[in-house]
């Protein structure tokens, strides 16, 4: 009589053993999956961010192009560089294409600063606005990127989280890096 | 990393059961009071009833009625594009799921709050001020510190914490009125001592639990102004920002009454405490130490960086959660943005302001060639309005609340031929009639030049 009941006792322990074991690894599971979800948003950012400079860019050139005659050719090289990253395929071409692009833009921002006119104009205001704080978004997407990445890596190599990841294969989420350090800031010209 | 809720989870739980005991210990005092056999119990349902009622409601509409309440107008990105696009910017930086909703107070002492249930629905508020003071790395600053309130849940924790002292603030009310109010006194002798102790510790507590629960919600609120400088150091790189910015803002804080006591712990820089006052009475840490710890992030913009600062300056606890710390790698610092800050461009961040509270009145707003900035009421009926300044007539556009024609031309309406009137110098009322054949008032006031005839529009020169 007293068998069973131990019997019951041990079954039913284990039980709840079992079931606190498997709420834990689903907890796990489901914090992997949020963090990996949080990179993969943050990287989506990015992507929107560059489309809107893109669609930015024939604006602020129509913009210039009637106060800033002299300034053909920089304006050309904003177009071209605009071009070419609209038409980046692969991500290494797509990086670097974006680096061009940043470079032209900031000489034409300095280009623009000796047209008082131009910095009259309430469209161009307008703009400038627009296109330095989808610069900056851009920034911080990269840089949520990178932080929502990190962190999602993180919880891939501590314990016990590592052992989930283990199990359901897990890949680490590989990082921004812009290579060359110069690309990062707007280039500064010299006259 | 964005754990940093959690380091402060156990202190708040504590600070929240604290309050909890408070409420419940005052629902079964004054239940006790009114009736000693069954009243503790109905007392305690009685005060956990009324904070409910008042938690479904904040929940509901919280935000709404704290904006209003504020006088905060929902803004959209074309009516103050910076603005916006700053908020934005640290939204996309704090990885926070959406949107929070933008507000304006039309209000020249600068501050900002924050508040709402992020993901659902959060807002952030600023003063027109504030816009005024800042350049775009101090506002950055800001905004991030509030974003950082959004995403450390603060903005939930201090409207629960609110909520709980509204309602021990309102139970209290209730017992004072009550107390002298006719009750049910009970016939049985045993519960006389009962009845007796029961109105001592009710007494007590009536007068005690509004200040120390006070206490408690400022305290909490002041851990988390730390925690969120350090987010906003954190999502902008750059805590420079935020110092100048509180520097500035300490400056230019007008001591306000109006402002709420409860409203008080969600502004950036406290509205209502004055400098020396800091203590337990304080909502807000003194932001000259806000300043120190910010200007002391020397390796970069990492919490650890927050921390180190931190002890170092306040010297004592931590302020930072040990998970959210150990899970933190280096983080380099950025540079100022290239905005300068010359006067030419302070009054063009001036006149920008001026002209969003103009579209938020939906003025119709126009420039005269002679320099002078027109606003126009909304449903305006002239066709033309006379310039101050020049006398021209200048045609109304009809354009909607955001044209501004830069350019605006002279305008080319044929004026009715000008007339003018000798005054009599006779320091009272006079009266004339125009050559159309209206008759005109001048109060011993009027000092213009001109004047224009409300009937057929003719502009008269007053000598």
């Amino acid at each position: 009589m007293s068998g069973t009941i131990i019997l019951v006792v041990v079954l039913v322990g284990l039980g709840l053993v079992l079931v606190i074991a498997l709420a834990t690894v689903a907890g796990m599971y489901n914090g992997l999956i949020r963090r990996r979800n949080e990179a993969k948003n943050a990287w989506a950012q990015i992507d929107v961010q560059l489309k809107r400079r893109h669609d930015l860019i024939p604006n602020l050139v129509n913009t210039v192009k009637g106060y800033a005659t002299h300034e053909q050719k920089t304006l050309e090289n904003v177009i071209a560089a605009r071009n070419a990253a609209v038409g980046a395929g692969t991500i290494d071409d797509k990086i670097k294409a974006e680096g061009a692009l940043t470079g032209a833009l900031g000489r034409l921002m300095v280009v623009m600063e000796q047209y008082p006119d131009l910095k009259a104009n309430q469209n161009f205001l307008a703009l400038q606005e627009e296109l330095t704080s989808t610069e900056n978004k851009l920034g911080f997407s990269r840089q949520a990127y990178n932080d929502a990445s990190t962190q999602y890596n993180n919880s891939l190599e501590v314990f016990p989280s590592n052992i989930i990841a283990g199990m359901f294969q897990f890949k680490p989420s590989t990082l921004f890096e812009v290579t060359n350090e110069k690309e990062r800031e707007a280039p500064e010209v010299k006259f | 990393m964005w754990e940093a809720i959690q380091s402060n989870k156990r202190r708040s739980i504590l600070l929240v059961s604290l309050m909890a005991a408070l409420l419940v210990g005052l629902g079964f005092a004054i239940g006790g009071f009114i009736d000693p056999r069954r009243g503790p119990i109905g007392g305690v349902l009685g005060a956990l009833a009324v904070w409910g009622i008042l938690w479904w409601v904040a929940l509901l509409q919280g935000d709404q009625i704290l904006l209003a309440t504020a006088g905060a107008t929902r803004i959209e990105h074309d009516q103050a594009p910076l603005l916006f696009n700053v908020v934005d910017e640290m939204r996309i930086a704090s990885g926070l799921e959406a949107m929070p909703e933008v507000y304006v107070m039309e209000d020249e002492v600068p501050n900002a709050f924050a508040v709402g249930r992020p993901p659902r629905r959060c807002a952030v508020a600023v003063t027109t001020g504030l816009l005024r003071l800042l350049d775009r790395d101090e506002l950055q600053g800001v905004i991030g510190h509030e974003i950082g309130h959004l995403k450390n849940r603060d903005t939930v924790f201090m409207m629960l914490v609110g909520i709980m002292l509204g309602a021990i603030v309102l139970i209290s009310d209730f017992f004072i009125r009550v107390r002298w109010a006719p009750r049910r006194r009970s016939r049985d002798d045993d519960s006389g001592g009962a009845q007796v102790i029961f109105m001592v510790v009710s007494i007590l507590l009536v007068l005690l639990a509004p200040v120390l629960a006070q206490m408690i919600y400022f305290a909490c609120s002041r851990r988390r102004e730390y925690l969120a400088d350090a987010s906003s150091a954190r999502f902008t790189r750059y805590p420079e920002g935020l110092a100048s910015a509180l520097e500035k803002l300490q400056v230019s804080q007008v001591r306000r009454a109006e402002v709420n006591r409860v409203l008080a712990p969600m502004y950036i820089v406290s509205p209502v405490a004055v400098a020396s006052a800091i203590g337990l009475y304080s909502t807000h840490p003194p932001t000259q130490d806000r300043v120190r710890i910010l200007r002391g992030m020397a390796g970069g913009a990492a919490f650890t960086d927050y921390e180190a600062a931190y002890q170092k300056i306040v010297g004592r606890g931590a302020c930072i959660g040990q998970r959210t710390l150990a899970g933190e790698g280096a983080v380099d610092l950025r540079k100022a943005g290239p905005e300068g800050r010359s006067k030419e461009e302070t009054v063009r961040r001036s006149r920008e302001v001026s002209r969003m509270i103009g579209r938020l009145g939906n003025l119709i707003q126009m420039t005269c060639p002679c320099g002078v900035g027109i606003k126009v009421p909304p449903g305006a009926s002239f066709e033309t309005i006379t310039c101050p300044r020049c006398g021209r007539e200048n045609p109304v556009p009809k354009a909607g609340p955001t044209g501004i024609p830069q350019d605006a031309p002279a305008p080319s309406l044929p004026a009715p031929e000008a007339m003018r009137y000798e005054r009599r110098e006779s320091g009272s009322w006079e009266s004339f009639r125009c050559a159309c054949g209206h008759a005109i008032q001048l109060a011993p006031s009027f000092s213009a030049p001109h004047l224009q005839c409300p009937a057929c529009g003719r502009t008269i020169e007053i000598a």
